[in-house]
């Protein structure tokens, strides 16, 4: 078993890289081996094999009685995965873009989140909800939102947000095997699909076999000295290369990735910041209420006097637009993060 | 289009069964009352829902006990229940342990969620009995169930109950379709007591009977007029026995009565059948034609009614003397690393 507290970037492995969606089949595909309880059901998840590749050639391997494609119906087969969950089964459900959250968030949020609580925790639900999240390719508002806040506000669930092959099998283990509810939100951005631009880091280094990333642990992708940027998934990579790109000018930025928001590794990020003392936080997600104020209210509570400077670089409070210029224009891309580095050395 | 009962066939019911079915109802009603004594007895001066040993709100299901009869007297603790915001007789006729399940309206420690439930949230692994307090949302979960029965190779079924307002929901619709879809092993009840709240089913329900949606899922559907145990122990009956068979789903709805309010605390203003309600209280009306028959006698109706009393009054002592929650652990048991005990 590799377990895992750094980045891939930082370990010396020999040899085999994956997409990331490569390395999250083959999480699941391990699993289902090693736990016939496993099962994967979802919209388009069988012959299709997952609109972002999710289960490409899973039905192949397993078949149709545990890689299920659905109706169109997510509250009836969300449902029916936290209901199999409770008699002991390991459904992995997923809800194919996260923005269809509104059509079933109450089995999501008032049954799969809340039974363990209820029962006083009498009654298990150990499911994975897996979800795509994230824009950058003009798929409008309806199909580009992360909505990773919304989730991990909700008490009940962990949320996991891997950035990296490596870590999107590790991650997809752990969450597999945790006796709790999780939600893997996974960035259509970090997949390294074919049909999608893709960054460089999509394509990396996976451990072969067994592999586990804990839930809740932060990683440093960068290690720097002079600023803390804390992020998570595609944003990951824009924050790193905005950092290789500012070394040249002698500045040197540390990039974490949370890669879990719930439980969020306070610790990892107090550790960051009580180092550089400055702070930018970037999230895809929507500016307000979200991610981005809970990271600073975390060192805030901890140490009022921690910080010199802060800056966000997230969604602004507006539905995602469709034109290019007008989504670029909002989504957290290269130039304003550059911005907000410089902004909080100023 | 689907049947209705009453139909001529249920003559034949036995005895046993039938003293069986009387002893749950007499059973759901005691404890149904009791519960009615200790939510009302602290609430004043007037009525404050969040004051007393039993606050917030408190769905009562008296009327209603003929339908959770005649279902779960085909069940064992191996078949799943979800049940609704009004779970009680569901709970107590599929066989939950009164005790645990007293302590957690009460919200004690020693209750199925240690408190964090509370009524409308009674999960017990014992009898795969949960509720839940969303309209028709109980119904997705044992999909699930029924689904993880079949794939363990267990003849186990899972019962759905929902009321006549949760037919117009999505989940409802969703759960009829991916069940009949997958075959799955599953039976629906519909509990049509006439009311969704304060709203009359005429101006909730583009149809009379819900029972007729199952055409259009393509499984069989049944509804019983006049709440009577016999009738919905035949209909469910059938609907366990092809569940079982791995013939499918079914949807029965019964024709019931809500005898008190919504909740707790409801006037019912808006209910012109309010003075009457009590007529159609169906526990005499059985006792009246099980004595008739001469399944049951009076000193066999003393003893059916102290022993319910007996155990209810047991359950509700040992809620009252359970300990309350420690106010330091509420964050227990969000997940499962914390539920170690």
């Amino acid at each position: 078993m590799t377990l895992t507290d750094t980045p891939p970037a930082s370990r010396a492995q020999a040899g085999r890289r994956l997409s990331t969606s490569k390395a999250m089949v083959e999480a699941i595909a391990q699993e289902m081996e090693r736990d016939e309880s496993v099962f994967y059901l979802g919209e388009d998840v069988a012959a299709y094999g997952g609109i972002f590749s999710s289960t490409t050639g899973l039905l192949e391997q397993f078949g149709p009685k545990r890689i299920i494609d659905t109706p169109i119906s997510e509250t009836g087969f969300i449902g029916l995965a936290v209901g199999a969950a409770t008699e002991g089964m390991r459904p992995i459900a997923e809800l194919m873009f996260a923005d269809f959250m509104g059509v079933c968030l109450d089995q999501i949020y008032n049954h799969m989140a809340k039974i363990h609580y209820f029962s006083g925790g009498r009654v298990k639900v150990p499911m994975v909800l897996t979800t795509a999240v994230g824009g950058g390719y003009s798929d409008g508002g309806q199909h580009s939102q992360t909505l990773w806040g919304t989730f991990a506000h909700l008490p009940g669930m962990k949320v996991v947000v891997p950035s990296n092959p490596a870590d999107a099998k590790g991650l997809m283990t752990s969450a597999i095997r945790d006796d709790s509810p999780v939600v893997y939100m996974f960035h259509k951005g970090i997949m390294g699909l074919p049909w999608m631009a893709k960054n460089r880091r999509s394509i990396d280094l996976v451990p072969e076999g067994e592999h586990v990333v804990p839930i809740g642990k932060a990683a440093i992708a960068r290690a720097g000295s002079d600023v803390t940027v804390v992020t998570l998934s595609l944003s990951v990579h824009h924050a790193l290369d905005v950092a290789d790109t500012l070394a040249g000018e002698g500045i040197d930025v540390e990039v974490l990735d949370l890669r879990s928001l719930v439980p969020l590794d306070r610790e990892a990020i107090l550790a960051s910041v009580a180092k550089t003392r400055r702070l930018v936080v970037v999230d895809e997600d929507y500016l307000s209420f979200g991610l981005s104020g809970e990271v600073v209210a975390s060192v805030v509570e901890s140490d009022p006097s921690l910080l010199t400077a802060v800056r966000r670089v997230a969604l602004p409070d507006v539905p995602i637009p469709y034109a290019r210029s007008l989504e670029y224009a909002v989504l957290p891309r290269h130039d304003r993060i550059e911005g907000a580095i410089r902004g909080v050395l100023a | 289009m689907s049947t209705t009962t009453p139909a001529p066939s249920v003559q034949g019911l036995e005895p046993e069964v039938r003293l069986g079915l009387y002893s749950s109802m007499v059973l759901v009603r005691t404890f149904e009352e009791a519960i009615l004594r200790e939510y009302h007895a602290d609430k004043g001066p007037g009525f404050d829902i969040g004051k007393g040993l039993v606050p917030g709100e408190m769905h009562l299901a008296a009327g209603e006990e003929p339908v959770s009869a005649g279902v779960c007297a085909h069940l064992t603790a191996n078949d799943a229940v979800t049940a609704t915001h009004r779970p009680h007789h569901f709970a107590i006729a599929h066989g939950m342990a009164l005790r645990p399940m007293a302590a957690e309206i009460f919200g004690r420690t020693s209750g199925l969620g240690r408190g964090r439930g509370g009524h409308m949230h009674l999960f017990d692994p014992d009898t795969h009995f949960s509720c839940s307090g969303i309209i028709a949302e109980g119904y997705p979960p044992a999909l699930g169930m029924a689904f993880a029965f079949t794939r363990r190779g267990s003849d186990a079924i899972a019962v759905a109950v929902t009321g006549e307002g949760a037919a117009n929901q999505g989940a409802f619709h969703e759960s009829l379709n991916l069940a009949a879809l997958w075959n799955l092993p599953v039976v629906f009840v519909v509990e049509d007591n006439d009311w969704g709240i304060s709203v009359p089913r005429s101006a909730s329900t583009s149809i009379p009977n819900n029972a007729d949606r199952a055409a259009a899922y393509g499984i069989p559907g049944h509804r019983v007029e006049g709440n009577d145990v016999d009738d919905v122990h035949e209909v469910a009956g059938r609907a366990v026995a092809r569940a079982r068979a791995g013939e499918g789903p079914s949807l029965i709805e019964v024709h019931t009565v809500r005898m008190w309010g919504h909740f707790e605390g409801d006037a019912q203003g808006y209910r012109p059948d309010l003075a009457e309600v009590g007529d159609r209280d169906p526990i005499p009306a059985y006792e009246d034609r099980l004595r008739s028959a001469g399944v049951l006698d009076d000193e066999q109706i003393a003893r059916i009614r102290a022993d319910a009393t007996e155990r209810v009054e047991d359950a509700i002592t040992f809620a009252k003397g359970s300990p309350e929650p420690d106010p330091a652990e509420a964050g227990m048991y969000v997940f499962a690393e914390e539920a170690q005990s």
